[in-house]
């Protein structure tokens, strides 16, 4: 990891449980890092969330997606949960998000993605 | 167009069902799993490893039933391929011309009996219905060209049963917006759940995007209703169900009773588009369930253009 990668690891792994895939969707998945899910899911819930709403992996945890939609519901920006979030591209583990938004590195789509608005 | 596609845009009653798992036996093994129930249905799932259980793939059985004259709907999940094994077979089934396509998570390997195996999921659900609708548009996720572009019918899973449950209509919507057209709902045992589901699926416009096909799960015995709320992930049964079968004096009559029961209350839900129906072992109970509800088969769905019952 580069300094600055150690840094905002230092900084988010406390707060968010920051897992470093470099391309970071905290702000419209209500603060919650999606990439606690066991399955890594960037676009909401599986259908295996136990009634009680724990996860279907790990009984003891709650649903990281259940946390994200409540706690999204609260934010003024509550319809970015909505957003389609693409594919993870997987080069950009363990580099920094921060530098990545700057250099909009982490805008990047595959070229044939494309969903509704 | 699919014959699935044809019907869900006249309007038609859909019914799908699920092939059971399949090992070996060459296509007569196959045959015989969809034997009793053909007459009923528009298509067949040709499931993916089902419970992370290792099975025939789900491109094989798909080609299979292909071969057999049944059309299939084939999962894929995305839980033991990556994106390129993914769209590897989107493409192979499209050459075979499987169009159907119903697209979903998938069960976590430690429900399966190889709960040491690597997990992938690097797509979710909902990037793989966007992967798949890309291919459908004629290119990779690269943009790499498709010529020509295959045809597909791109369907999808929600689970009315799980939580956040006022979260599932919204998030069935995402995948709309993804290329989703056809949701095969996760079996629901809770009747409130799924009337919930459906009456918020009808409100936000949902039913009118996406045909909703709930499905019913039918089994022979109070045991089996027992390990599917224990053991199957985002699957419960209300202990007050699985009582009633087990106090009958003829429990797997009782079994059938509460399928018949769960299918006509779906059946009746204003917005529904069809039902999708699930036999563990026994195939016949299909038929069977088919009958007892009066579905016409399909041929007379074709000629007479049978629709749900309800008035809406």
């Amino acid at each position: 990891m580069g300094p600055l990668a150690l840094v905002e690891a230092a900084v988010k792994k406390p707060v968010f449980g920051c897992q470093m895939c470099g391309q970071c969707v905290l702000h419209s998945t209500g603060l919650t890092c999606p990439m606690n899910c066991p399955k890594t899911l960037r676009n909401g819930p599986c259908g295996g969330v136990r009634p009680d709403g724990t996860c279907e992996v790990k009984p003891e945890m709650r649903c990281v997606w259940l946390k994200a939609v409540e706690r999204s519901r609260r934010l003024p920006w509550s319809e970015e949960i909505h957003d389609i979030r693409p594919p993870v591209d997987n080069r950009l583990w363990d580099t920094s998000s921060w530098r990545n938004y700057l250099t909009k590195r982490d805008k990047q789509r595959p070229p044939g993605w494309y969903v509704e608005a | 167009m699919s014959r699935l596609e044809e019907a869900i845009a006249e309007g038609r009653f859909v019914v799908t069902a699920e092939l059971l798992t399949i090992d070996a036996g060459g296509l007569d093994a196959v045959r015989e799993r969809f034997e009793p129930f053909e007459p009923w249905v528009d298509a067949v799932n040709a499931t993916d490893n089902t419970s992370a259980h290792a099975h025939a793939s789900p491109v094989a059985v798909a080609i299979a039933l292909k071969q057999l004259g049944v059309e299939p709907v084939m999962q894929l999940v995305c839980r033991d391929r990556n994106r390129l094994a993914l769209e590897a077979d989107i493409a192979g089934a499209a050459l075979h011309g499987i169009e159907n396509l119903c697209c979903l998570t998938g069960d976590d390997v430690t429900a399966g009996d190889e709960p040491e195996a690597r997990r992938v999921f690097d797509l979710d659900s909902s990037q793989l219905i966007a992967t798949a609708a890309a291919m459908a548009r004629g290119h990779y996720l690269s943009g790499r060209k498709i010529d020509p572009a295959p045809h597909l019918f791109i369907g999808a899973v929600e689970n009315p049963a799980a939580p956040p449950f006022d979260y599932r209509v919204e998030r069935a919507l995402e995948k709309v917006r993804a290329g989703a057209r056809f949701f095969q709902l996760q079996v629901c045992f809770h009747r409130e759940l799924l009337e919930r589901f459906i009456a918020e699926a009808v409100a936000s416009g949902l039913a009118d995007k996406a045909a909703l096909i709930p499905s019913i799960c039918l089994v022979r015995s109070p045991r089996s209703l027992r390990f599917i709320d224990e053991h199957v992930p985002g699957i419960s049964v209300p202990p007050e169900m699985i009582e009633r079968c087990e106090h009958a004096s003829d429990s797997e009559a009782e079994c059938f009773e509460l399928g018949c029961e769960l299918a006509e209350h779906a059946r009746s839900l204003p917005g529904i588009a069809g039902l999708h129906l699930i036999s563990f072992r026994r195939e016949a109970g299909i038929a069977r369930l088919c009958t007892r509800l009066a579905i016409p088969t399909r041929a007379e769905r074709e000629t007479r253009g049978y629709r749900s019952p309800v008035a809406v």
